[in-house]
């Protein structure tokens, strides 16, 4: 990265630290979702962008991280215990899923991935002792740190931004060890990178795996947000929208998610003034962005460059 | 053969149940030697080097590498043993930089050992060294079979099987490529290449293997091959008589 990209970079997280000066309650609400959804199309980014497998059931991993929160924040354990309990949860689930569903690739991987979706969601919804069915789980507790009471809405933003940061930063060196260039390879050449000695079915599963934790991670601090799940966020329509925001953003591209996810989180909210329209607008400027910019918000660099090269 | 480093023992296997490419195909590679795999499509010259490789699982007969049987072994397995392949084609990953295409080829290695090999291999290849950071896409075709075979010698492998590396390239390209391999067996490395610029590899190779059908047709130097009015119907097709009754020079048919 140059001085100048760093320095950008720079400006615009500390742009973002003192947005909650600003806002409003509802306003610093959706800054905070933006952060948990940023988390969990992080990891879809992961697996669909960068080890190029494609899922369609994140959001059944957001949802396992959300009710693991749920059900052990409310018995009072400790939150940085029941993050890496739901963290590991879901990596544990997506080595599960992806040991059968990775031998398939492309739309049957899609579909079978949509199906473990929708299983979970019935789960959350049916296994009602549990998860409390559709009247789902309330008053759930928002965490403290080291006895200071994370309570209000800009302490638990602050929070959930330093966590962001702080798993995009993994997932930084992640992709920029040898971990992650044989992820790239597998998505560019699969056969080519088993000729170098890359294990394959390794690889890929734990691709698929940690895009799942980050998925449950994300789910956690969504559950600790809001206060109160039930099956609906859960649903494989949100896995939809995930994938969507990775798409929109520029799959493959570290900073995709970001774009993406303000065009999942926030523009539905800048489109209100649609009323009835809004999922008709929505769902054009998704089209035309598709058509116009098939490589994603975050090709726009590099589009602009190859214009001014020709 | 006593320094035969490759064998191959009427091995038969196919991509298909019911097509077979290698019909009992016995041939032997030695060690420090140039082989070249000549024949016309569908011979099984690729078919060879990928049966070896372990992308093929041979039906019957037996493949040995240094005397062991390695029929079935994954290629981790057989890259440990010191083999290493350059398949046919582009084999780079497009969206990395040189760096990174050659740093995976040593992604089985300890992290200790991975930056002094590929200080090694830079300094084999001080073209890659200047364009270290770009992306491999951006290479030229010289360059990036360069990189490919850079990327195959950081495991320092004892056998290296390459697969039609002149294609693509121009001729002094070709020229350069094939000096490296002639360089490399001249340290000691066993090549195993598959190769439709006949003409330029034989005159780099020491020994030249004719394929038909998928069984060892020919068995020659390469000056006899070089001599040979009949070489371009050799490598382009059509049948080429038995091999015993091949001591005198081939009859124009």
């Amino acid at each position: 990265m140059t001085r100048t990209r760093l320095f950008m970079l720079a400006v615009a997280l500390i742009a973002f630290g003192v947005l909650p000066f600003f806002l409003k309650s509802y306003g610093l609400y959706l800054l905070t979702l933006f952060c948990v959804y940023l988390m969990a199309t992080y990891g879809l980014n992961l697996t669909v962008g960068y080890a190029g497998q494609m899922s369609l059931g994140h959001a059944a991993f957001f949802g396992i991280g959300a009710y693991h929160a749920a059900i052990l924040l409310k018995l009072g354990w400790p939150f940085l215990l029941v993050l890496a309990i739901a963290a590991v949860a879901c990596f544990i689930v997506g080595l599960a899923l992806g040991f059968p569903a990775l031998r398939v690739q492309h739309h049957y991987l899609a579909f079978a991935t949509l199906g473990f979706n929708v299983l979970v969601f019935l789960m959350m919804r049916n296994e009602q002792t549990i998860t409390g069915g559709t009247f789902g789980i309330s008053a759930i507790p928002r965490p403290s740190l080291l006895g200071y009471s994370l309570d209000g809405a800009i302490p638990f933003f602050y929070f959930t931004y330093a966590s962001t940061l702080t798993l995009v930063a993994l997932l930084w060196w992640l992709l920029r060890s040898p971990w992650g260039r044989a992820f790239a390879a597998l998505r560019d050449n699969p056969i080519r990178a088993e000729s170098l000695g890359i294990n394959i079915t390794a690889y890929t599963l734990l691709a698929f795996a940690i895009g799942a934790a980050c998925a449950g991670v994300g789910g956690v601090y969504f559950a600790a947000l809001v206060g109160f799940i039930e099956p609906a966020p859960f649903h494989f329509s949100w896995s939809m929208t995930m994938l969507l925001a990775v798409i929109v953003g520029g799959s493959g591209r570290f900073f995709g998610p970001v774009l993406g996810t303000v065009i999942i989180v926030l523009l539905p909210e800048w489109l209100r003034g649609a009323q009835n329209w809004y999922l008709a607008v929505f769902g054009f400027l998704v089209v035309a962005l598709m058509v116009w910019l098939p490589g994603g918000l975050s090709s726009i660099p590099d589009r602009f460059a190859r214009k001014a090269a020709k | 053969m006593s320094n035969s480093i490759i064998e191959f023992d009427q091995v038969v296997a196919g991509y298909t149940p019911s097509v077979t490419i290698l019909n009992g195909t016995t041939l032997d590679a030695r060690a420090g030697e140039i082989t070249l795999l000549i024949g016309p499509n569908g011979a099984g010259k690729s078919t060879v080097l990928k049966t070896l490789f372990g992308m093929l699982v041979p039906r019957s007969g037996e493949v040995r590498f240094e005397g062991r049987r390695v029929n079935g072994k994954s290629q981790r397995e057989l890259l440990a043993q010191g083999m290493a392949y350059v398949p046919q084609g582009r084999n780079l990953f497009a969206s990395l930089s040189v760096l990174h295409n050659l740093e995976l080829g040593g992604i089985t290695l300890p992290r200790a050992e991975r930056g002094p090999r590929m200080d090694e291999v830079l300094a084999r290849f001080p073209r890659l060294l200047e364009r270290i950071d770009n992306q491999a896409s951006t290479l030229s075709g010289g360059e990036q079979k360069q990189l490919e075979i850079g990327r195959a010698l950081l495991l320092r492998p004892r056998v290296l099987l390459i697969d039609e590396p002149s294609i693509g390239l121009s001729p002094r390209l070709v020229q350069e490529v094939m000096a490296l391999l002639r360089q490399l067996a001249d340290q000691g490395v066993t090549v195993l290449m598959v190769e439709q610029n006949v003409r330029t590899a034989l005159k780099y190779s020491d020994r030249a293997l004719v394929l038909e059908m998928g069984r060892l047709a020919l068995d020659r130097p390469p000056a006899h091959l070089l001599d040979d009015p009949n070489l371009n119907r050799l490598f382009l097709g059509g049948h080429v008589p038995d091999p015993e009754r091949l001591d005198a020079p081939m009859q124009e048919r």
